[in-house]
């Protein structure tokens, strides 16, 4: 048998009911190979004796014939997630020192079905980013190289450190947000899946807020099926989200086998962008052909405000950043520079805490909101918002399940190749996943082939509110047809 | 729509954030480059369109007016940088 780390998390799940390992094994072998891979900067904190008692008390539970869904599973918890007693940084050298006082909705409901936490994982700084350089604690390196090369490659952002910890095979699956297509891309850039859900399926209490009206949680695992368990335990509705959904969870893993005959699945033509290389074009043909062949339809279809999706996003949600981030003010936690009064004390504190880029976002967020620019900027951007909405729903409404487009416009990049002067250039890399979030749907990215170069490519399905399942069904198609993508062997050990 | 040094001055201002003379112009470029990139969606007819308020229909949920939480002063404050008897300190507002 290989390592206990490198099993899918149904594979050991059902390997801990039968009593082939133990817990306590299972977690140890992770905590050895979180410990080996350093190099990759995935974890911003390990927390392997927390992991080792929560595996102790797993083992107790199996015992006595107690066992809960996630009983014994070690996952790793994206740092944007608050666990109590446990440092929250949100990747920001503002929250170098916030140790909560509550748990995440999220990760509470993973604890409560039995998981058990290695530690907390890199990312973006409050998650604006898509390489995972913004992070104030490092850049993650990816697990994968280019052939024939040792360049250092970026895992996509922001939920960097958890995809490139699942793709290395340390920990069974992890937690991740998607405001823009942070977990989506990073899914794509790493050989891994990642769903994010429908927007109010999982609850935001107790997750660091970056854009309300488009943050949402969702899972990266190393299989479709592992995906759909780890979900199936995060969502819920919650009381203390008011945009929450109060909808029964559906058992999304009995999804993954469905199948997709009598599906129609759409081909957007406005996803064929000026200068997609010839390689993911294949890809998203290939993606279709696979479908056509276990039975779906597959129809062409238009959504025709497709490209002003990114721009809208960059007025929304740097606006509903600047108002988030307000609170970071040197006074009721984290960082704080004195200063002689209360505004200065606010201006140096921000000035030292926050990096780059999310000056920059906030600093955009407040002019578009600013008196004069408002309507101009932010209310053309939410009515653009409503068309963009509006072309998703007249494409179901016609009878369209799912719809298929490319995840990422490319494969993944170098550590420093996209560091230009210009941010734009970084923002184009979700010019796929953003329309989703704008329109509040949920999105699956899935590994679908390896470029010219090695490096993994992903597809990504797009369902109708609430039916996550159809999305499980559909890439474990793509996923059956491709095969299991052959993660990177540890070169970092 | 571009924005000037000085502008960039208010907004950092606004925004609470200082700002060295060295940053000013470096800042000036990347926000030109974002509203340049959003400057096309001046181009669509948006006539007619109600702005997005709400992505998913759903009715606001509404709990009783009953006190649910509280007693929690130290839990509040405790990871606060300076405070005294669970209260947060800052430096002078009021003569």
């Amino acid at each position: 048998m290989s390592e206990l780390n490198e099993l899918s998390l149904a594979e050991a799940r059902d390997g801990l009911k039968a009593k082939r390992f133990s817990a306590r094994e299972l977690t140890q072998a992770h905590v050895a190979a979180v410990e080996r891979a350093r190099p990759l900067n995935a974890y911003i904190l390990e927390t392997p004796e927390r992991a080792l008692g929560m595996a102790d008390a797993s083992d107790a539970r199996i015992a006595a014939g107690e066992a809960r869904p996630l009983e014994g599973l070690p996952l790793g918890i994206k740092d944007l997630f608050c666990t109590e007693g446990t440092r929250t940084t949100a990747g920001s050298k503002i929250l170098e020192t916030f140790t909560p006082h509550y748990e995440s909705a999220v990760s509470a409901n993973l604890w409560r079905d039995g998981a058990v936490m290695l530690g907390k994982l890199n990312l973006d700084e409050f998650a604006m980013g898509s390489s995972n350089e913004t992070s104030a604690y490092g850049t993650v390196i990816s697990p994968w190289r280019r052939n024939g090369s040792e360049a250092a490659i970026v895992p996509g952002g922001s939920s960097g450190g958890s995809a490139a910890a699942v793709a290395a095979h340390l920990c069974l699956g992890a937690t991740a947000t998607d405001t823009g297509g942070s977990i989506r891309q990073p899914a794509a850039f790493t050989g891994t899946v990642g769903i994010k859900p429908t927007y109010g399926r999982c609850s935001r209490w107790g997750t660091v807020a970056f854009a309300s009206s488009l943050d949402q949680a969702g899972p990266i695992a190393r299989t479709v099926r592992d995906c759909a368990i780890l979900l199936g335990s995060m969502s819920g509705s919650d009381a203390r989200d008011t945009t929450c959904a109060d909808l029964p969870v559906p058992d999304f893993e009995a999804a993954v086998s469905r199948g997709v005959k009598g599906l129609t699945i759409g081909i957007p033509r406005e996803y064929r962008v000026d200068g997609m290389p010839a390689e993911i074009q294949r890809l998203w043909d290939q993606g279709a052909a696979w479908l056509k062949e276990a039975g779906a339809t597959i129809r062409e279809i238009s959504l025709p405000h497709t490209q002003y999706a990114l721009p809208a996003y960059y007025i929304v949600a740097p606006a509903e950043a600047s108002s988030n981030l307000a609170r970071y003010d040197g006074v009721r936690y984290g960082l704080r520079v004195p200063a002689s009064d209360i505004v200065g004390l606010y201006e140096k504190t921000r000035a030292a805490g926050f990096g780059r880029e999310v000056k920059r976002r906030i600093m955009i967020g407040t002019y578009v909101l600013s008196a004069g620019y408002y309507d101009a900027y932010y209310v053309r951007a939410q009515k653009i918002r409503t068309l963009i909405k509006r072309d998703f729903e007249q494409a179901y409404a016609a009878g369209v399940d799912a719809i298929l487009t490319p995840a990422t416009p490319s494969a993944a990049f170098g550590v420093g190749e996209k560091a230009s002067a210009d941010p734009v250039e970084m923002y184009l890399n979700d010019v796929f996943t953003v329309t989703v979030n704008m329109a509040g749907l949920p999105g699956i990215s899935v590994p679908a082939g390896l470029d010219a170069q090695g490096l993994p490519l992903g597809l990504q399905l797009i369902g109708r509110p609430f039916d996550e399942e159809t999305l499980f069904a559909a890439s474990q198609v793509i996923e059956d047809a491709a095969g299991r993508v052959s993660l990177p062997k540890p070169w970092w050990a | 729509m571009s924005v000037d040094a000085q502008t960039v001055r208010r907004i950092a201002h606004l925004a609470r954030i200082a700002v060295s003379d060295e940053e000013v112009a470096p800042l000036q470029g990347e926000l030109n480059a974002i509203l340049a990139f959003v400057e096309q969606l001046g181009t669509v007819d948006v006539s007619g369109v109600e702005p997005m308020t709400s992505v998913t229909p759903m009715a606001m949920k509404k709990r009783a007016d009953v006190v649910t939480d509280g007693e929690r002063a130290a839990d509040v404050v405790a990871n606060a940088p300076e405070t005294e008897d669970n209260y947060f300190l800052v430096p002078k507002v009021v003569e």
